[in-house]
């Protein structure tokens, strides 16, 4: 009995001593994800005159908005919002229609090319980013496409097409066929089935390809730096890249104009994220 | 049969045959592909077999595979790949042991267990220009908060992290494995969501210790769902060239922290010899592809084995 009862008591010792360990292990890496967010932060509230600093308070003295001020009124931020709201709403609408048709039909139908299809699609995953962009690129140039949002439109879409097909179609799959069945019976047609019955359940799936498509093109740099040379057309990413060259002047405008910019895609992705994991992980499943 | 569609030119799918309409909703994705990946493709392999550069622009020709010869000639080539391979196997052991033990640590029912879900997301939802400028500038030598955090609280001395390739390579690989850990702890969150909690009831009738439960019922249910979640991650972070160019800027110093990707987008639009680049970019895309392939069907054969 006795030893029982000291065995049990050394088990539940165990026990807390791995719970705190745990609960350090958590901390430390919130702490981590969190710091360099607060750190953005911080630089953004910095004076003029005080951003280059060594202090390590969060909030700096004399804390004060005029990053924000300056960049909304001297630089053209908001021009370059406005451009990259346009082409990820662009990007976003294509991509999710094209997704939505497309694995749609790689889910229900079995025709010729099927299989192919599907595996050229997860091929182009192990394009190296320079393989598409270099002969883009030169097309683009020998047609003088050079600064416009069409070749970056089109460049992203195709960019986040493969994934988004394979995850519409993983998503198809688990909704019965009988629903189309029955609605066919009903003098559905095979259009009015898929618009009116699937497409309806898809819902989640269409979310998280809508958000990728979003993030594809909210976030993307390393194709705009060549497509996009004018300033004026200048995508969020590109922007912030020409403040930060210039670290030590516009450091503040950096970092407040950061936080703007991850906002929208951050609140999107933590309102989105409860069908980002059920999506994902039954996409790579069934995929 | 069925009555005639009341408006005419209305889009009417009875029209064709099951397999026709399959192909009708696949033409509009197909004309994309095929116009931004299929034509560029072939774009490329002839780009490989050619000599254009800035200066042969328009006046390039064929030469036949001297590019590829170029490509395994100089010693860079095998640096640059063994950098690159260092990077990839770095950056996924600690995606997927920092992203797996949180994942178990938040399957337990533990307290603020959402909220620190959410916060531990983060890093996922940041635009990736915008970690990779931030850590730059976190990496800064008199300014950055690391140094200023290496100083103040380990008094050491300063680290020159961008200036020197060693140093900037870890920066580097830091700040990718700090954004890339939580799209492994989403994934492997959901698949422990998804093994039934039977097998762990059943496992305890049986006396199995914690660590026996974690090694016969966590990581072989677990494995179905890492296994291409892993797959994914190797190809885009042997592919990621947004990381490197922008904490290292560009390479720096002197071109010594450059993977595959980050060198072959610098010969392409920095030194613009573009048949050098369209070859490298095969070659890089066939050893993606071999890979795939070898790391697919061995961890499918092994998938029998349960």
């Amino acid at each position: 009995m006795k030893t029982t009862g000291n065995k049990f008591k050394i088990q539940n010792l165990k026990l807390r001593i791995l719970n705190l360990f745990l609960y350090f292990l958590l901390i430390g890496f919130t702490l981590a994800v969190l710091y360099p967010i607060l750190n953005v932060f911080s630089i953004s509230l910095r004076p003029g005159d005080r951003l280059l600093s060594t202090s390590l308070n969060l909030i700096p003295d004399g804390a004060s908005f005029h990053a924000y001020k300056v960049l909304f009124t001297q630089t053209p931020f908001l021009l370059w919002f406005w451009n990259s709201s346009l082409i990820a709403a662009a990007v976003t609408i294509t991509g999710v229609a094209l997704a939505s048709t497309a694995g749609y039909a790689f889910s229900r139908f079995n025709f010729y090319g099927r299989k192919s299809a599907m595996v050229g699609l997860l091929v182009t995953q192990m394009f190296p980013p320079t393989m598409l962009l270099l002969p883009m690129y030169i097309m683009l140039l020998k047609l003088h496409l050079i600064n416009s949002y069409l070749g970056v439109i089109v460049i992203y879409t195709s960019t986040a097409l493969p994934f988004c097909v394979w995850q519409m179609k993983g998503y198809y799959d688990t909704i019965p066929f009988s629903l189309e069945e029955a609605a066919r019976i009903d003098g559905s047609t095979r259009w009015g089935a898929f618009r009116k019955i699937v497409l309806p359940l898809a819902a989640p799936a269409l979310v998280i390809t809508a958000l990728f498509s979003f993030m594809t093109a909210w976030s993307e740099y390393i194709v705009a730096a060549q497509v996009l040379q004018d300033t004026s057309l200048f995508t969020l990413p590109l922007g912030l890249k020409q403040f930060e060259a210039s670290m030590s002047t516009q450091w503040g405008l950096y970092a407040a104009g950061s936080l703007l910019v991850s906002v929208p895609a951050v609140a999107l992705f933590l309102i989105l994220s409860r069908w980002l994991i059920s999506g994902l992980t039954l996409g790579s499943v069934k995929g | 049969m069925k009555p005639p569609s009341a408006l005419a030119g209305k889009f009417d799918s009875e029209r064709f045959s099951p397999n026709t309409f399959a192909y009708i909703l696949m033409i509009p994705a197909a004309i994309v592909m095929f116009g931004v990946v299929v034509y560029p493709f072939m774009y490329n392999v002839v780009l490989s077999f050619s000599n254009m550069s800035l200066r042969h622009f328009k006046d390039w020709h064929l030469i036949g595979m001297r590019q590829y010869a170029e490509v395994f000639k100089g010693k860079i080539f095998y640096i640059v790949l063994l950098k690159t391979l260092v990077w990839t196997f770095v950056n996924i052991f600690f995606h997927v042991t920092i992203g797996v033990s949180l994942a178990l640590i938040l399957n337990r029912k533990i307290f603020g267990r959402a909220a620190v879900r959410t916060l531990l997301i983060l890093p996922w939802a940041i635009p990736q220009v915008i970690v990779a400028l931030t850590w730059r500038s976190m990496f800064n030598y008199e300014y950055g908060s690391i140094n200023l955090f290496i100083a103040h609280f380990l008094n050491m001395s300063p680290v020159e992290w961008l200036g020197k390739p060693l140093e900037a390579f870890s920066a580097c690989i830091i700040t990718n494995v700090w954004l890339g850990f939580p799209f492994m702890m989403t994934i492997a969150l959901g698949g422990l969501q998804s093994i039934p909690q039977e097998l762990y009831e059943a496992a305890d009738i049986d006396g199995a210790s914690g660590w026996r439960k974690f090694w016969s019922v966590t990581v072989p249910l677990l494995k179905p769902v890492m296994i291409p979640a892993i797959t994914l991650g190797i190809i885009w972070t042997f592919n990621n060239v947004n990381i490197i160019w922008l904490v290292s800027n560009g390479g720096e110093p002197s071109d010594q922290t450059h993977i595959l990707v980050s060198y072959v987008y610098k010969a392409a639009f920095n030194l613009y010899r573009y048949g050098y680049a369209a070859a490298l970019s095969m070659v890089i895309f066939a050893i993606l592809l071999t890979f795939s392939l070898v790391f697919l069907k061995r961890t499918r054969a092994s998938e029998t084995a349960y």
